[in-house]
């Protein structure tokens, strides 16, 4: 798509001439996600629209207690350290950002005044910075006033190296300025179309320079407000204990109107996700539940008690199931799965594309994922804007059989295939986690049925996921021949997620495996589309840059995709919560109340 | 024991070996000889059991997933439609196996420790008890993570997989199990080692290994004897909670314990899925515990059966 | 006996060093990493990763870490979590009621339970009492606590309503109404554990009984005449509490230990699930102060019950 059909539609939206709606739905179609195509829009001068308020009650408290279930419990609450969403939801209760994402993809207004715009000077046309106003008379929970200067100071505690913030990245490669007490210019090297990364959202919360001041640096970890969040939210710090259970309490100042509804909050952590649904769904003795990750079988089971119910937010998380480019069981030099070999079975693509055959996404879908789960046949399946409409999959154990015989892979004495006496005997890893191992029995019972012997091995996550050099049961070692398990798209933009795997960031022993290509897949095609993707300025050109490297994947098959999985949290029948596929369970908790079932 | 205290004047006609002494005391303990039967079934069951019913382990039918006993599937399916009554066989094997070797493991490793240990009266016995609480505090799930690190790939190439795990299941699960069973008997040993019987004993010249091994050690046996019943309850339900961690056997594997680990979640959906194999652990644990009863009234001089 | 006592103490401390340094050396041994979770997260680059990694001294030589450790606990310093980020000490006081209330609850219910129901079927081998009471205990240790918790949370929680399926450290309310919540809600979990040691504790304490009811000093007492209680109560039972010591002796650490899995069912914020969320996510210095203490724990109480020994059985020379 041009760059002036894309000026074309703009300006049609413009006059009015093609609802925001129709618009956003084109863009989904070419792959785009609602964030980035109400960002395309305001680019090209169509301000964002803010979604009508789904909040109902017309005065602030007297909600009663509002109890959430995390069986994942958090274990600190200052955003910067946040190791995985759990943390980040912990913190939102208390600290807030400039704005977040809604279920349409549109940004809501926390501590900013007005979303930047082409119109308001809030864009800058060039794309190289963006300027928020704040807003007004927001006070910290100990009384400070909130100003541009806590903003400034995100950012040059974020962006230090001795502080070791997790949030690094985001605020390494910006400049943040003041204008004035209440505005913040954020200036990029060069022009970003997703502008709206910095200060949004749960993982980019922003902390009172008045306590951390002093906290700066390689002095971070001993900041007592760490433990004791004083943030500008919509809940007050009462209690913490690590693991265990996060208290929060009605801020009776709270800058937007008639919120919050509540007047207490926990959090409780701890135990398992069905365990988790059942205190939701069927005793009420919680009022939502966290990343419910069980067979759907059961949570049909529970919700016929009609106390609460599960509701599912689409997102970009895709279960696959990866394929190692090189030999795992051949050592060169002291490394197994070096780049300097190639993998004995899958060098030859028949194999691979019979694999892709031998996976029902369609059995995982039913008897695990259930609601929960989408079958597909693309590597990035979210946002919309991003999803490939050139792929395919299908299940088929004859034609993988025939596949494998054409190519002269020939059943031997025991059932398993061979060709130049090469056995087709793969070893597949994944962590343990319920669905994983069912869906792994899934796959091995149809591989067995065409000839290829499969070898099943469960790791725990602590191990599996862990970048710990001694331990060969990694995921970036990947001493095996399929590993499957998800990378979680956590932001709405597939750029970094998407940079992984070109041929310079394979994982080797030389940069302790830390590079992200694990698959170890090297291909110059990719290599030249992720460049050209990144140094595209139009998003649509964008979008279709990245739709050409999910194809690139699929045509070499680096992965099979399993399933694109739902968010999927438990509720109770009278409790309104916002989720958004797009932003963290907690980011809209100001606007969560309690009403008719 | 044999011609200690003859019960019947018909019995001095025959002159029977301590062993078949042994067997015939046995013998007349009722609930013990059932056990045994019961046990040798089971056993004969998972041993021969593929023979006679054929169908697969892993069979996977959706549609026919979570069904209670049926003429097709007497025990019912698991969520995947796979048989339960096939991978109780299957499992069973290993189940079984895996817990009456830990538990022979644990029972001799502690006896041998806690006999040493109550016979002593001077360094060693102290060293021991030093290396018994050590085991006792060490932190059971980083070891496992460690030697299963260090040493499964070089068992798996001396034994091949299913060995080579096997073996580590036993050693690992028999050896964090063995410190009870040592202080118990250290425990019994320090007390029967002053009773006037030993002391006869040894008044008449026996060495210390005569003393332990005839007069002691049948005597503490009781203790041990509990232990051991629990030890292969305990060892099955460990084996399950190594596979949930992936350290033992594949995950697709379908011993008891692993069973009743996947089956915990559709209690009130799939009971049955639970109730079998649950019970077969305890028709195992019952029918052990009564072997070990007969077994000690047998060995037992003073009782007159 | 207070010699034998002061150099048992006085041998304590080295052997408690000696434990301590296996526990560090197989805990800085054992795989897994602290920041797991950052391994798969795009936005961090892996070089923060390292960092980290430097700064907690993660990549020190094994024997140095020791040794600071060992500086550090001397000087009152257990350390600092990985994982939250706040220190030890504070982590595992937080947890320290509750794991003392429930798991310790749950042990004094199986001691009150196993003692007079093992010495009642002892004194009645192979009667219906005794049938029932041994067909039980082989059900309870058959059958794992992760089992029966979900039981009873069915039965309990979901089918009958009667008791709340998650536990809260922080009951809103006052008086006879806090003591009755804090009461619903500690039931179900001190009775799946109480009654899981309880079943192996009566088969221990019915064997002991068993083998001492037997011998020739009691067959004595009750032919001089002495009622059936004073001969087990005097005579009988000082004896067979010789297993029973031995037994409540290594079950007593784990009061502070916690139980992992009952923990984990109810969400008993107890120092058993602080011990495997830590271990899983490899927070050592938590994993090894908890471990310590357990450590302390287990030399005391075997201690303990050796110096029981004597007083229980007089012929018992502990030299």
């Amino acid at each position: 798509m041009l760059d002036t059909e894309l000026r074309t539609l703009i300006d049609e939206v413009k006059d009015g001439r093609m609802d925001r709606r129709a618009f956003i739905q084109r863009m989904i179609g070419f792959g785009l996600t609602a964030p980035m195509a109400t960002q395309i829009l305001a680019i090209g001068g169509v301000a964002m629209a803010q979604s009508p308020s789904p909040y109902k009650p017309t005065r602030r408290g007297g909600g009663g207690p509002l109890k959430v279930l995390w069986w994942q419990g958090p274990t600190l609450l200052n955003p910067h350290f946040a190791t995985g969403t759990k943390d980040q939801d912990a913190s939102r209760i208390f600290y807030e950002p400039l704005g977040c994402w809604d279920p349409e993809g549109n940004l809501n207004l926390v501590l900013a005044a007005e979303i930047p715009s082409i119109q308001n000077g809030g864009l800058a046309v060039d794309g190289k910075s963006v300027t928020w106003k704040l807003k007004p008379g927001v006070k910290w929970h100990d009384g400070h006033p909130f100003t541009a200067d806590d903003v400034v100071f995100n950012w040059e505690y974020a962006r230090d190296p001795a502080t070791a913030a997790l949030t690094i990245a985001t605020y390494r490669d910006i400049k943040v300025e003041k204008v004035d007490d209440l505005t913040v210019r954020i200036l990029f090297d060069k022009p970003t179309p997703f502008w709206a990364d910095a200060f949004v959202g749960a993982p980019n919360t922003i902390i009172p320079k008045h306590l951390f001041a002093d906290y700066k640096g390689a002095k971070s970890r001993e900041a007592p407000t760490n433990l004791s969040p004083v943030g500008t939210g919509p809940y007050k710090f009462v209690e913490f204990k690590p693991g265990d259970v996060v208290r929060g309490v009605i801020n009776p100042d709270y800058h937007m109107p008639n919120r919050p509804y509540f007047d207490t909050i926990e959090m409780k952590g701890g135990g398992d996700a069905v365990s988790a649904a059942r205190a939701v769904i069927q005793t009420g003795e919680y009022d939502f539940a966290w990343n419910i990750q069980v067979e759907d079988e059961i949570l049909l089971r529970l919700e016929k008690g009609g106390k609460g119910k599960t509701i599912y937010a689409v997102g970009g998380d895709t279960e696959f199931i990866a394929l190692n480019f090189t030999d795992p069981n051949t050592e060169v030099d002291g490394e197994r799965s070096s780049i300097k070999t190639k993998h004995p079975l899958f060098s030859d693509p028949a194999v691979r594309k019979a694999l892709a055959m031998l996976v029902d996404r369609e059995a995982v879908r039913k008897v695990i994922y259930g609601r929960a789960g989408r079958t597909t046949a693309n590597f990035l399946n979210g946002p919309e804007k991003f999803v490939s409409r050139n792929t395919s999959w299908e299940f088929n154990i004859e034609k993988a059989a025939k596949l494998l015989d054409d190519a002269g892979w020939k059943p031997g004495a025991d059932g398993i295939r061979e060709k130049d006496g090469k056995k087709l005997k793969l070893l597949y890893q994944t962590s343990i986690n319920g669905p994983r191992q069912k869906t792994q029995a899934i796959v091995k019972q149809a591989c067995q049925k065409a000839g290829i012997d499969v070898e099943l091995k469960s790791v725990v996550a602590s191990v599996f996921f862990s970048s710990d050099v001694a331990n060969p049961d990694t995921y970036a070692k990947f001493y095996a021949d399929l590993e499957m398990f998800q990378i979680p798209l956590s932001q709405p933009d597939p750029a970094l997620h998407m940079r992984r795997y070109i041929s310079s960031n394979v994982a080797t022993k030389e940069n302790k495996w830390q590079g992200p290509n694990f698959p170890r897949w090297v291909n110059k095609e990719y290599d030249a589309t992720i460049e050209a993707a990144e140094s595209e300025v139009d998003p649509v050109k964008r979008a279709a840059l990245y739709i050409k490297c999910n194809d690139l994947m699929y045509q070499d098959t680096v992965f099979i995709p399993v399933q694109h999985r739902l968010k999927v949290e438990a509720c109770s029948n009278t409790l309104h919560p916002v989720i958004s596929g797009w932003a963290n369970e907690t980011d809209n908790l100001h606007d969560w109340y309690r009403g008719e079932a | 024991m044999a011609g200690s205290t003859l019960a019947f004047p018909s019995a001095e006609r025959r002159a029977y070996s301590p062993w078949r002494e042994t067997w015939r005391r046995y013998r007349r303990h009722k609930l013990a000889v059932v056990s045994a039967v019961l046990l040798a079934v089971l056993i004969a069951a998972v041993v021969f059991g593929p023979l006679v019913w054929h169908v697969s382990i892993n069979d996977i039918d959706v549609n026919s997933r979570l069904e209670g006993p049926s003429l097709a599937h007497p025990f019912g399916t698991d969520d995947l439609g796979q048989d339960i009554l096939a991978r109780m066989i299957y499992g069973g094997r290993i189940s079984l196996a895996v817990g009456l070797a830990a538990m022979l493991v644990s029972v001799i490793v502690g006896t041998l420790v806690g006999a040493l240990a109550g016979m002593s009266r001077g360094a060693l016995g102290h060293a021991l008890m030093w290396l018994t609480d050590l085991f006792l505090s060490l932190p059971q799930l980083p070891l496992l993570l460690l030697l299963i690190y260090l040493f499964r790939d070089g068992l798996k190439a001396v034994f091949g997989p299913e060995g080579g795990i096997f073996i580590l299941v036993v050693l690992v699960i028999g050896g964090l199990r063995w410190m009870p069973v040592a202080r118990l008997v250290r425990a019994q040993f320090l007390s029967l080692r002053e009773k006037e019987f030993v002391e006869a004993a040894r008044a008449l010249g026996a060495s210390p290994l005569r003393q332990v091994v005839r007069h002691i050690l049948p005597n503490a046996v009781g203790p041990v004897i509990i232990a051991g019943t629990i030890d292969v309850a305990a060892a099955i339900i460990a084996e399950s909670t190594l596979s949930f961690l992936g350290l033992g056997f594949p995950p697709d594997t379908p011993t008891w314990g692993r069973l009743l680990y996947d089956a915990k979640d559709y209690l009130d959906i799939a009971s049955h899925w639970a109730l079998f194999p649950g019970g077969a652990i305890f028709i195992a644990v019952v029918s052990i515990n009564f072997i070990g009863d007969g077994l000690r009234d047998a060995l037992d001089a003073r009782k007159v059966i | 006996m207070g010699q034998y006592v002061l150099r048992r103490l006085l041998i304590a401390v080295p052997s408690l060093l000696g434990i301590s340094l296996v526990l560090f050396v197989v805990l800085a041994l054992a795989p897994g990493d602290p920041f797991s979770e950052l391994a798969t997260n795009p936005n961090v680059p892996p070089e923060v990763a390292l960092a980290l990694r430097a700064k907690f001294g993660l990549d020190d030589p094994i024997y140095l870490r020791y040794l600071h450790w060992l500086l550090a606990m001397a000087q009152g310093d257990w350390g600092f979590s990985f994982v939250s980020r706040m220190d030890v000490d504070t982590l595992i006081l937080q947890r320290l009621p509750t794991t003392l209330y429930v798991i310790g609850s749950a042990q004094l219910l199986a001691l009150l339970i196993a003692i007079p129901v093992g010495v009642y079927a002892a004194t009645r081998p192979y009667s219906i009492f005794d049938q029932i009471a041994n067909t039980f205990a082989f059900i309870g240790f058959s059958l794992p606590t992760f089992f029966t918790g979900i039981l009873f949370i069915l039965i309990f929680s979901v089918t009958l309503d009667w008791l709340p399926l998650v536990y809260t450290t922080d009951i809103n309310a006052t008086g006879v109404q806090w003591l009755i919540e804090e009461l619903r809600q500690a039931i179900m979990p001190v009775v799946v554990l109480g009654l899981f040691q309880a079943a192996s504790m009566t088969r221990f304490v019915r064997s002991a009984m068993l083998d001492v009811i037997r011998l020739d000093y009691v067959t004595t007492a009750r032919a001089k005449g002495l009622g059936q209680t004073r001969v087990i109560v005097k005579h009988v039972m000082r004896n067979a509490m010789i297993p029973v010591v031995t037994l409540v002796a290594l079950q007593m650490p784990a009061v502070f230990g916690g139980a992992i899995v009952t923990e984990q069912i109810f969400r008993i914020p107890g120092i058993g699930s602080l011990l495997i969320s830590s271990i899983l996510a490899n927070d050592t210095p938590v994993v090894m102060a908890v471990t310590f203490v357990f450590a302390c724990l287990v030399v005391f109480f075997n201690l303990a019950a050796d110096v029981l020994y004597g007083w229980l059985d007089p012929r018992i020379s502990l030299r």
